[in-house]
């Protein structure tokens, strides 16, 4: 099935899909998003473009393995709660710096945003590595 | 701080070790030892201070609302254990370093061994209760992979298995032991538990919390009956052997009852426990070591002898019999970690270790003949070694023992006899004798090889002739600390003329007498070869059987293969459980006010349930695929109605992913038919009906019946002062419940990571039949 009008509406999509990802991802902590949908929608938008053209694509558009998104996933998550326990705090209690950038203006940081990308890409890997193989066979 | 750095540097360096070997193998071994080094060297820092009677805690906290802390205490008994397990780790290092020179997962081998160096540090100086048990179960879990290091081979695989099953399963026993423990103490902390002596003794459950605790100490120790996993276990590299099979692992067990006994001792059941299966592992080691022609196994039974002994000792609970077990512990790490060391050079070299065939050896290998000798000596109990004193003061407690002195010390003369026997077997006639030919010919080890078993057996001699260096230093801050009282102790090698040194007299006379008359032993030895399949080995592979069969009996009846086999067996379960609560509490929903209710709220919900029909009623699949995103869609709607924006979007994304996951399912499956047969066609939709009423009870009900307070106003109140998120559902997901969602992502990945190997699977078969 090859569609020229939803290869062109995926090839433009794409990185809007992607984009409004990432903005559920960073926005989650005060107003409706967060990584686990965040990681939903940017699978969803991969699987739309293996829909459109065909999973070896999307595939060589992901550029890395799904697999190893899920590891790198649950190490970032992981990791995330080791910052506390360095600082003699229980592990996971949440740690946050305010910052204030030249341009940007200012930026909190913290290890739960670090924990919520860790789903995102735990969402991402398991979501796509189950519907590009299935797609592959 | 620095104690939690001694115990967890092991750890770290174990994530580097395998780089190691590939920057040098030759080296590799003395390098990583510089770390078990600097250890030793810090921890005899603390020798003054704990001699002078001081104690040190470190804490730091864990998780504080369940009163976990990785807290350590360094007091006489850590600080003896801690030095033997450093200080003897840093010559194994060494040793591996040459022994497994050519062996190509070297690096690896070295992470293992300092994996395990770390938990045991933490096992001996752990405070907290749980931190304990985790460095324990590390132990059990680092054993498992240095056992099974060679694992091409199925024997060492099968005796890794065994190792862990049987010290994993004691270790379960201990975990509960430990937690009823900590209940009846009214804490979690050792230090504090150790003064609720009187309250645990005089509880009602003192009794379970000793057998639960008694179990861990047993496996982990190898007593009766659960000995057989030590001999087993040989199959392990020989530094595996020396190290965590005679000087510092199977001590564990020793270590924990010695640990407790303030607490868990003083008791008539403490003491018969540990004396019967004490001497009864004394004996049966003792005498099972007889017949083997091994060396490693030899060395084995006879450990496993040695921890009877020790265990007894405990168990006689009085001060001679404590400070007797403490100087036993110590003469035998270094005698019993030399021969390992030497069995295994003697295989290095020579190609067997098959004692029947190595005779002779001590022109080709005169340095490790040193060793072995002054070894064998120790261990056979002759002055002027350390092993003679310790063997003096065992008699000396077992013929003053409150109970059955006789027969314990009976039970004792004979088991020393045979371990003199043994000492002849394995530490003298290797190389008396006239020289044989071996597999290979053979020459002096390299030094690092022969560097390890010469200063533990010399150590041997020296603390001997100079048992002052040790007394008041090490002993004695130990014994105190099982006592808990200050107790001096003061070695010497002359007691003067007297019963025990009359004992220690015939007992050698006859133990030379049975190992100069070989043919006695032989005979004994072909005679009784299938001797350990009748015993508890037997018994554990009886008991595996078992558990296939029962594995085996219910995957039958359990596992069809069918995926809505499953899903019908899920909910069926669900229905009888919740169902039977639901109606013995006599639960009924509230009737709710249907007055608020909007009209397109009622069209959404009529879309739904129409949906939900045409999905059951479909003639194709994508028909009934559609209906079922209509079904999802519909009730994302009413979560954006009621207020869940993040549910709503998610529950869009879901919906749409899974219709797509569908589609692509579809072009594999067969082409759609009405297959089942109309009876469980009935039966599914009487399942259905039922979890969908349960669901609609539940929901109800949960609206109107209230255990506790509920938590989200806590959510409301703190998420922006605690959290700084305003988006409640996300704050509890990744801050208030992150550990949830950490547990969930991980099972996320596993599922994934299933379905994955799943898929794999079928298209490597080729076929997509099922």
């Amino acid at each position: 099935m090859t569609s020229l009008i939803l290869q062109t509406a995926a090839r433009f999509l794409m990185p809007l899909l992607l984009l409004f990802s990432i903005f559920l991802l960073l926005r989650g902590h005060n107003s409706p998003g967060g990584g686990f949908v965040g990681g939903l929608m940017s699978a969803a938008a991969f699987a739309l473009y293996a829909l459109a053209f065909d999973a070896e694509s999307a595939r060589r558009l992901l550029w890395i393995e799904p697999r190893q998104l899920i590891a790198a996933g649950l190490l970032l998550a992981f990791g995330s709660g080791l910052f506390s326990v360095f600082r003699q705090q229980p592990f996971m209690t949440a740690q946050w710096r305010y910052l204030t950038l030249p341009a940007a203006g200012p930026v909190d940081l913290s290890t739960v945003l670090m924990f919520d990308a860790g789903v995102y890409l735990v969402v991402v890997g398991v979501t796509l590595m189950i519907i590009l193989s299935l797609a592959e066979e | 701080m620095k104690i939690i750095a001694l115990v967890l540097s092991g750890f770290f360096l174990a994530a580097l070790a395998p780089l190691f070997p590939r920057y040098g193998r030759k080296a590799s071994g003395w390098l990583i030892a510089l770390l078990p080094l600097a250890q030793f060297l810090y921890l005899t820092s603390f020798i003054r201070p704990i001699a002078a009677g001081q104690n040190f805690i470190f804490s730091l906290s864990w998780a504080p609302s369940l009163g976990i802390n990785l807290s350590f205490h360094v007091d006489g008994l850590g600080l003896l254990f801690a030095m033997m397990i450093s200080g003897i780790g840093a010559l194994i290092i060494i040793y591996a370093g040459g022994y497994l020179a050519e062996h190509h997962h070297l690096g690896r081998f070295y992470a293992y061994l300092l994996m395990f160096m770390g938990s045991m540090l933490g096992l001996v100086l752990a405070d907290n209760v749980i931190t304990l048990f985790v460095f324990w179960e590390l132990t059990s879990i680092s054993s498992y992979l240095l056992i099974g290091f060679d694992h091409e081979r199925p024997e060492a695989r099968a005796a890794a298995l065994q190792a862990l099953l049987v010290t994993g399963g004691g270790g379960l026993a201990l975990m509960a032991g430990l937690l009823l423990l900590a209940q009846v103490g009214g804490s979690l902390e050792l230090s504090v538990l150790l003064s609720e002596g009187d309250a645990v003794r005089s509880h009602s459950l003192y009794l379970p919390i000793l057998l639960l605790v008694l179990a861990g100490a047993f496996t982990k120790s190898a007593q009766f009956p659960f000995y057989f996993w030590l001999p087993s276990a040989m199959e392990a590299p020989t530094p595996v052997s020396a190290y965590l099979h005679s000087a510092t692992m199977v001590k564990a067990g020793i270590y924990l009852m010695a640990r407790l006994s303030p607490v868990l001792g003083g008791t008539e059941s403490w003491q018969y426990a540990l004396s019967i299966t004490g001497a009864v592992t004394m004996l049966a080691g003792a005498a099972l070591a007889l017949f083997q022609t091994d060396l490693k196994r030899i060395l084995a039974y006879s450990t496993v002898s040695v921890l009877g002994a020790l265990t007894l000792l405990i168990g006689i609970d009085t001060s001679a019999s404590i400070k007797a077990a403490i100087v036993f512990l110590v003469a035998h790490s270094l005698y019993k970690g030399a021969l390992f060391l030497i069995a295994g050079a003697v295989d290095h070299e020579t190609g067997t270790r098959d004692i029947t065939k190595l005779s002779g050896l001590r022109r080709a290998m005169p340095i490790t003949a040193i060793a072995a000798g002054l070894a064998a000596l120790s261990m056979a109990g002759l002055p002027p070694l350390f092993g003679f004193i310790s063997k003096e003061l065992l008699y000396e407690a077992e013929i003053h023992a409150p109970r059955t002195a006789i027969l314990i010390a009976g039970v004792g003369i004979i088991a020393n006899i045979f371990l003199v026997a043994l000492a002849g077997i394995v530490g003298i006639r290797p190389f008396f004798g006239k020289a044989r030919t071996t597999p290979r010919k053979p020459h002096e080890a390299p030094l690092s090889l022969w560097f390890g078993p010469l200063i533990l057996a010399g150590l041997g001699l020296v603390f001997g002739l100079l048992p002052h260096i040790v007394d008041s230093t090490l002993i004695a801050p130990a014994v105190s600390a099982v006592r808990a009282e200050l107790t001096s102790v003061s070695l010497a090698l002359w007691h003067g003329l007297n019963l025990v040194l009359l004992l220690s007299v015939m007992t050698l006379a006859v133990g030379v007498g049975l190992y100069l008359a070989p043919g006695l032993l032989r005979n004994l030895a072909s005679r009784y070869e299938r001797l350990p399949d009748v015993g508890p080995a037997r018994w554990y592979e009886l008991a595996l059987i078992g558990l296939d069969r029962v594995a085996r009996m219910q995957t039958r009846l359990l596992q069809s293969g069918y995926l809505r086999f499953y899903l019908l067996m899920i909910l069926a379960t669900v229905i009888g459980l919740t169902g039977y609560t639901f109606l013995t509490r006599g639960w009924l929903p509230r009737p709710m006010g249907i007055s608020n209710v909007l009209a397109y709220e009622v069209i959404i919900a009529a879309l739904v349930l129409m949906a939900a029909l045409a999905a059951v009623q479909a003639r194709a699949r994508l028909t009934a695929v559609a209906a079922l995103g209509v079904v999802g869609y519909g009730i994302a709607l009413l979560y954006v109605m009621f207020g869940a924006p993040d549910l709503a979007m998610t529950q869009f994304l879901i919906e749409s992913l899974t219709v797509i996951l569908l589609v692509l399912v579809l072009y594999h499956l067969p082409r759609f038919a009405t297959l089942s047969p109309a009876r469980s066609r009935a039966r599914d939709v009487l399942v259905a009906g039922a979890t969908g009423a349960l669901m609609t009870g539940l929901v109800l009900v949960a609206t109107s019946v209230k255990f506790h307070p509920p938590i989200s106003e806590y959510y409301a109140e703190n998420s922006v002062v605690k959290a700084h998120g305003r988006n409640i559902v996300n704050v509890i997901l990744v801050d208030f419940r992150g550990l949830d969602t950490l547990g969930e992502i991980t099972v996320l990945a596993l599922a994934g990571i299933g379905a994955y190997a799943l898929l794999k699977l079928r298209l490597e078969k080729g076929g997509n039949n099922r």
